[in-house]
């Protein structure tokens, strides 16, 4: 046989049996097996990237976004949100007094109270935010600092928090309940709003302070020791955070459901934000009537009761009040995001569409060189 | 008790000091034992049941990174420092550790088992008088051993007597040296006078004296003191450990060396740890990437620093070491064991592959390194050895001319050439009794002409029985064995006996012929011996009839000057024949006779005898007489012998070479031969430009060779090469010098032989060596030692900084094989030597092609892939947490959640990379095949280098800013749609992860080329299991169970159910991915790779064809081939002494005889002659 004669496809062929001899039993050949695994030949698909593929996919996505993005952003525009700094950082703040003499150990409250106007009615349900500003709620040494066991009603838990509570795990000797950093500051500030009609007379708006906080939080994350029974009794023997004023068991005393561990108010706080400038729902404003809008538009006065003090760190609060759509809160950034985005593909398809035109021919001839 | 006497000598031996010499006397334990020899016992597994956890433990925390990683571990202990859960680390180390440790288990399990299975092999040992069985482990230095028929020896031996005469014993030394040919040992004749009697030997006291223990296998230095007379021990007298007793029905021997003394356990241990050069890329990278995790840190803790304001040092230099943990991801522990996981699988497919099995001998490829894969891919040079790897070392009789008549090829009726195949009806011999059946010949002509008497054919073939010196063996009447000393002798004789003219044996004085089925007895008057000057040998006969004739056959330009010139024309037509044969790669030789008178002859004959015992000159005086009488021949016709390349070798080396892969041939063959080789499997051309040859026998003479050679080639090079000193590896320590490539036009070959490569390869001058030998397309380099193959593979190692391969099949190889990033053994006939010390090992050369181009391309490629994606993957995975300090106060908060990071690289993104890179193809086998070039990527390295990796981090930082700040913007005070809370922690941590997840999963996709159901599992499961995953952590009954674990609870139910997430996801994803579209499709279409057009062509097309059938080219050549017989001189003495005669009745043995091209077969015919002449000079003192 000539040695230029070899083939090797030929040479498999010449020797189907081989594997056909071990299937026998005759003789255990060596031969590999002959699947499509062993001898990586799986069936597959192989997509490349052609002008056939790649150009009409940046003109849809283009073609998609570009509709979304415009109607997240006619959404986002919709929503009528109201925001107002009330932090006191300045003189002309009216509660700047209250900021500027705050001190730890006042038992006496301070009250201001900000007028705002709201330009345009607030039409379906409000809902009422609190707002903070370089507080770092998502700090490593903050985040960790709560006890999860305890917040689910753990007895043991209660009576013997976990390190990582550390500075506020225990206090006079008796365990902080509920221990921790996160619970520790609460924020504590009380809000009321009021609407000054076309006479002058204070309305309060009756604010909801219940399904405020995410169902599974409140039903199943955290939950009272003992039953809800008599909670006095079930926090015994425990103190409060250091920077409470009141235990946990009086921070509704009129709602059963609404005190103690499962107060809607401390649930919303323990769900650390994830970033230093966030929001907390605060109240709801629910729609009464079909014809009358939530919050006309005119002239109110937002009553603060400062307990909470943000400027020793820098910190600015806020109330916001927002109506809500589908996709959330007030957010322009997504609708303007995918316009751009949109916008981006739908050019780029036109360079590519170009490049191609220009350089096709030179990758569709041109051989490959030997 | 033997066992406890070793194990107190095994601790004791630790503290001997290095032996010097080795004392000890035989039969006598005592005195032995004092000394604490080791004894036979060995041991090659490293634990044992007690002592495994503790040493394998030791030995995987020596390695870099689980050292690395149990530091990390540690450190997540600390409460201050720990950013992250233990379990993070604790987990994928503790599997890594397992696993490796379950390997490590059961590969020591097998070595106990095959240690247990050697050390109690049975063997009689000479105790107290008495022969008795006893475990080989159990043998002390200075027992008197006997061994059986094929039996191994079991220790390092001096020979004391065999049942042989002359006390001779025959060893095959496969094990040792992988030669499979018998080598002969010999007693001293004051031992094997023992014989076989069990009294005196043990009554036997010789003390011996010898060397320590050492390696080196062809070598033995002692003496054996006896009554006070001392007798030189050399190797001769030595049986190794590893061999194996044949042809000899007993023997005894001394232990000298026992155990882990023994030459082959010297030899065995420790193996050079060959790491590919994408291992050390990743060292280095790793190294990189820790310095760039130290700079990120220190980053981070400054800015620590600047938020807590003043007095936060400590705080700093712990949030250092918190982001140490967080960010150490760049470097996950998975990275190297998913690199192993690859390397095993790629090496799997090499064993399974069909279309590397060969049949003939049920051989299948075997990876027998599985580390190395990926290199096979960067192949830049090849080394070949010739004999056994290019050739089948198989010479076969295939065409002849006789009187001008060319005889061994078919035509057709047109009188078109046939293409001979294995189809092609074979001549039938047996109408001749005697003839070979392997024997295959087609061309009846020639037969029909023998047949009918025509007296030019049958002195063609006479003279083919006459002329040689092959030595006859018949068994049986008719089973007639020829031992030639050359193949190609083989060949010519076994030619002549199935054309009717069988040689079938001979004395000094006659060789008796069968002449188409008649016996005749020729008086053989002399026998003009071959040396590498004449060329040539003759023959002197007297026919019964009583004519006296000369047979001459030697190479064409040697005879030719000879001839008479009545033959002038029948030269011409020889001529032209022999110039087709030398093209088609033959080994060409031309047969010539002479009549010659009687008066003349006795002459002659008294000059020749009178020369023969001349004390001085007798040399000159001998080619004098040999140069007078061969003149004026006769032209009887010309041979041409086939050295039977392997199947496919030339369109493997095409193929190759198309590839941009330099092949060079280092052979211990000679010149002619290796020359012969080159231009019949394609390396050598006619085309070409030049051919040089080095042939210097001085340095200065191989300089100028080389240095003209050069000139010649290009002549505006420089005089001083141009080396490059750049530095590099692991803290660039590693010195690095390279020699550029200088650009030559036109092809050229290099012939160089081995007195001019030792000159060539000293250290003045090598580098012009490589210089030279670089510029050209082919290198043959012949008459090499294993030492010079070595040498000259890591010449090119050194400064080319190119990946090498060698190839080879015999033990001559070894050291190649072993030197060259990547050592292929053949396993054929040369025994295993060559594959056990190999990496990959197959039968046929012609494999090597789909190894590089397939195998090796693939493995490459799916490495860079992986390395590729897996830092992209774990660098986004990374920066992600280092944007996000900026907006946590620098406290080492994780973005994601712990258990994300946990499984992250274990689960979720493990399975999808791991089956991109087990399964991906750019291009199938057929197309590698058909487009060589694709391989050239490799080589240059451009699918994963230093810039890779850097565009690499680029790539993944662009990608970590869009996962964080686009969530991040789409989060910054956002809500549900009901009011509740969205921008908490919980939440943005899934929504990150999320984004991660599937930018990752996406981008795996586009970087697959090849999407078989289980890619498509993989990925899509993944994803699946990400999702289940996550919803069951995030349940109620987790929180409920593992409350502190599983703080997440809800976060799933409560954010994916949002529509702003979900546009987030689709938004970041698409933003990641797009821009890469994108630069991918403008890459394509301006500056499209080979690889790119193949894969545009393959959609286009159907497979490609095979390569058609080409017809065999002729090649006109004018080149002549010289006497191409690996043909040693001596052989003509040889055939016509009487003692050879004396010995050949007692034992010939194929290994006097058998023919390799190592230098250690050389020197077998003195070999042989020294125990002939021997006898007496062996024992005197």
């Amino acid at each position: 046989m000539m040695a230029s004669s070899y083939n090797a496809k030929e040479e498999d062929a010449n020797h189907p049996g081989a594997a056909n001899h071990a299937g026998a039993g005759v003789v255990k050949s060596k031969k590999p097996d002959n699947t499509a695994f062993k001898q990586q030949r799986l069936p597959a698909w192989q997509p490349i990237l052609t002008a056939g593929t790649v150009l009409p996919a940046f003109f849809v996505i283009g073609l998609i976004f570009i509709p979304i993005g415009i109607g997240l952003y006619v959404t986002s525009n919709n929503i009528k949100e109201f925001e107002i700094d009330y932090t006191g950082a300045n003189i002309d703040n009216p509660c700047y007094n209250c900021a500027k003499n705050f001190s730890w150990n006042s038992t006496a409250q301070c009250v201001c109270a900000v007028t705002f106007t709201l330009e345009q009615p607030f039409e379906s349900n409000v809902f009422m935010y609190y707002g903070l500003s370089n507080f770092y709620q998502n700090h490593r040494r903050y985040v960790k600092s709560r006890d999860d066991s305890q917040l689910n009603g753990d007895r043991s838990a209660l009576t013997n928090p976990s390190k990582e509570c550390e500075p506020y795990r225990r206090s006079e000797g008796s365990p902080i309940a509920p221990c921790g950093a996160i619970a520790n500051s609460l924020f504590n500030d009380t809000l009321q709003l009021y609407h000054i009609d076309s006479n002058g007379t204070l309305n309060e708006i009756p604010l909801v302070k219940k399904g405020i906080a995410w169902w599974t939080d409140k039903h199943v994350k955290f939950r009272n020791p003992g039953g809800n029974n008599n909670l006095t009794v079930a926090f015994q023997g425990t103190s409060k955070p250091v920077n409470w004023k009141k235990p946990v068991f009086e921070l509704d005393p009129e709602d059963p459901e609404n005190n103690g561990f499962i107060n809607e108010d401390f649930i919303v706080w323990m769900r650390t934000a994830a970033l230093p400038t966030f929001r907390k729902l605060y109240r709801i404003i629910q729609k009464k009537a079909s014809t009358t809008p939530t919050l006309p538009s005119g002239k109110y006065v937002l009553n603060v009761t400062y307990n909470y003090p943000v400027l020793s760190f820098d910190g600015r609060k806020r109330m916001i009040l927002s109506t809500i759509s589908w996709m959330g809160g007030k957010n322009p950034f997504l609708g303007i995001a995918y316009i751009t985005v949109g916008s981006i593909c739908f050019f780029l398809g036109v360079v590519l569409l170009i490049i191609h035109h220009k350089y096709d021919n030179r990758n569709n001839s041109a051989d490959i060189p030997n | 008790m033997g066992s406890v006497t070793s194990f107190f000598g095994g601790l004791c031996r630790k503290q001997v000091k290095i032996e010097e010499e080795r004392l000890f006397r035989a039969n006598d334990r005592p005195y032995n034992l004092s000394y604490q020899y080791a004894n036979n016992a060995i041991r090659t597994s490293k634990y044992n049941v007690f002592t495994f956890l503790p040493l394998n433990l030791f030995e995987q925390f020596r390695r870099l990174a689980n050292a690395y990683f149990m530091f990390l571990m540690v450190l997540q202990l600390i409460p201050q420092i720990s950013s992250l859960s233990w379990f993070t680390t604790a987990v994928p180390l503790i599997l890594v550790l397992s696993i490796t440790a379950v390997k490590d288990a059961s590969d020591d399990i097998n070595r106990h088992t095959s240690d247990k299975q050697v050390n109690n092999r049975m063997v009689n040992v000479l105790i107290d008088g008495e022969l008795k069985k006893e475990k080989w482990m159990n043998v002390q230095v200075g027992d008197i051993i006997k061994l059986e028929n094929n039996q191994f020896v079991t220790a390092d031996l001096m020979l004391l007597s065999s049942s042989e005469p002359l006390n001779l014993v025959y060893v095959e030394t496969a094990e040792l040296d992988g030669e499979t040919n018998l080598k002969v040992k010999q007693a001293l004749t004051v031992t094997g006078d023992l014989g076989d009697s069990t009294d005196l030997l043990a009554h036997f006291n010789g003390e011996v004296r010898c060397e320590p223990p050492n390696n080196r296998l062809d070598k033995f230095k002692g003496t054996l003191s006896l009554d006070g007379q001392t007798y030189s021990l050399d190797n001769d007298k030595v049986l190794l450990r590893g061999c194996t007793l044949r042809n000899t029905e007993w023997c005894f021997g001394l232990v000298i060396f026992g155990g882990p003394d023994t030459k082959l356990m010297q030899n065995s241990g420790k193996t050079t740890f060959k790491r590919t050069s994408i291992d050390h890329l990743m060292n280095v990278l790793v190294l990189c990437i820790f310095g760039f995790l130290a700079s990120m840190c220190a980053i981070l803790a400054i800015g620590s620093a600047i938020w807590e304001g003043v007095g936060a040092g400590l705080t700093s230099f712990l949030s250092f070491w918190s982001y140490v943990i967080i960010l150490n991801t760049v470097v996950p522990i998975s990275l190297y064991v998913s690199v192993e996981i690859i390397r095993l699988g790629n090496s799997f497919y090499i064993d399974w592959d069909r279309k590397m099995y060969y049949p003939k001998n049920d051989t299948p490829a075997h990876a027998r390194t599985t580390t190395l894969n990926e290199e096979l891919g960067q192949i830049k040079y090849i080394f070949s050895d010739k004999t056994g790897t290019l050739t089948q070392n198989i010479m076969a009789f295939n065409k002849c001319t006789i009187n001008g008549k060319a005889y061994g090829e078919l035509f057709d009726f047109s009188g078109q050439r046939v293409e001979i195949t294995e189809k092609t009806e074979r001549l039938d011999f047996s109408w001749n009794q005697l003839a070979d059946p392997k024997f295959i010949f087609h061309d009846h002509s020639l037969l029909e002409t023998v047949k009918e008497g025509n007296p030019e054919a049958q002195d063609f073939f006479r003279l083919l029985a006459l002329c040689h010196t092959v030595m006859p063996e018949e068994k049986n009447e008719g089973e007639l064995y020829y031992q030639a000393q050359s193949p190609d002798e083989g060949a010519l004789v076994t030619a002549a006996r199935n054309f009717g003219f069988v040689f079938r044996s001979r004395t000094p004085e006659s060789i008796t012929a069968m002449e188409m089925g008649k016996q005749v007895t020729y008086e053989l008057l002399a026998v003009l011996d071959f040396n590498n000057v004449r060329k040539r040998m003759s023959v002197i006969v007297r026919s019964p009839e009583g004519k006296l004739t000369l047979y001459c056959k030697g190479a064409d330009t040697i005879i030719y000057e000879r001839l008479h010139p009545s033959c002038n024309k029948l030269k011409e037509v020889t001529t032209r024949h022999l110039n087709e044969y030398a093209g088609d790669g033959l080994r060409t030789l031309v047969l010539a006779y002479k009549d010659l008178d009687e008066d003349y002859m006795d002459k002659w004959r008294k000059r020749h005898h009178e020369a023969s015992t001349a004390m001085d000159g007798r040399e000159e005086m001998l080619d004098e007489l040999y140069e007078e009488i061969e003149k004026d021949l006769q032209l009887l016709g010309a041979t041409a012998v086939e050295d039977k390349l392997q199947d496919g070798v030339p369109q493997t080396i095409e193929q190759l070479a198309k590839a941009d892969i330099k092949i060079w041939v280092l052979t211990g063959d000679k010149q002619e031969t290796a020359e012969n080789i080159g231009y019949s499997c394609n390396m050598l051309r006619e085309e070409m430009k030049e051919i040089f040859v080095v042939a210097a026998n001085t340095p200065e003479g191989v300089k100028e060779e080389l240095v003209n050679a050069r000139k010649k080639m290009c002549p505006e090079s420089a005089d001083e090469p141009s080396v490059i000193s750049s530095r590099a590896g692991l803290f660039w320590l590693q010195k690095i010098e390279r020699v550029e490539d200088e650009k030559v036009e036109g092809e050229y070959g290099l012939v160089i032989n081995g007195h001019s490569l030792a000159f060539a390869l000293e250290k003045d001058l090598h580098l012009e060596l490589l210089r030279t030998a670089c510029m050209c397309q082919t290198v043959i380099c012949c008459r090499v030692t294993p030492l010079q193959k070595a040498q000259v593979v890591q010449l090119v190692k050194k400064y080319k900084q190119a990946i090498t391969l060698a190839i080879g099949d015999g033990a001559n190889d070894v050291s190649m094989i072993k030197a060259a990033h990547i050592g292929v053994g053949i396993s054929g006939q040369e025994g295993m030597q060559a594959v056990l010390s190999s990496d990959y090992s197959f039968a046929q050369f012609r494999y090597l092609q789909r190894l590089l181009l397939v195998h090796g391309r693939w493995s490459y490629l799916r490495m860079c892939k992986f390395l590729q994606y897996f830092f992209y993957k774990n660098f986004t995975f990374t920066f992600v947490h280092f944007w996000y300090a900026f907006f946590c106060g620098f406290s080492a908060q994780t973005v994601y959640d712990e258990w994300f990071i946990t499984l992250y690289n274990l689960v979720y993104t493990s399975l999808p990379v791991l089956g991109m890179s087990l399964f991906d193809q750019d291009v199938n086998d057929r197309w590698s095949s058909q487009y060589p070039q694709l391989y050239t990527p490799g080589q240059l390295n451009l699918y994963f280098s230093k810039k890779m990796f850097v565009r690499c981090m680029l790539h993944s930082c662009y990608s970590s800013l869009i996962l964080f700040f686009i969530p991040w913007a789409a989060m910054y005070d956002t809500v549900r749609d009901d009011g509740k809370d969205i921008a908490d922690y919980q939440s943005f941590a899934l929504l990150a992860q999320t984004c991660l997840l599937i930018v990752m999963s996406v981008q795996l996709c586009l970087d697959t080329f090849y999407w078989t159901a289980v890619n498509q599992f993989f990925v899509w499961g993944s994803l699946a299991s990400y999702f289940a995953i996550t919803l069951t952590m995030y349940s109620n009954g987790m929180f409920l169970i593992f409350t502190s674990y599983f703080p997440f609870i809800g976060t799933a139910r409560n954010s994916l159910t949002q529509p702003n997430v979900w546009l987030t996801i689709f938004l970041t994803s698409l933003l990641c991915i797009l821009p890469v579209v994108a630069y991918r499709f403008i890459v394509l279409q301006l500056r499209p790779t080979v690889n790119d057009k193949v894969r545009h062509k393959l959609r286009k097309e159907a497979l490609p064809a095979p390569a058609p059938r080409r017809p065999p080219t002729r090649r006109i050549s004018t080149r002549r081939s010289g006497y191409a017989f690996s043909h040693a001189q001596g052989y003509g003495d040889l055939v016509t002494s009487r003692r050879f005669l004396l010995r050949l009745p007692l034992k010939s043995r194929p290994a006097l005889f058998s023919q390799t091209d190592s230098p250690l077969a050389q020197n077998q015919p003195q070999h042989y002659r020294t125990i002939a002449e021997g006898q007496e000079d062996a024992q005197s003192p």
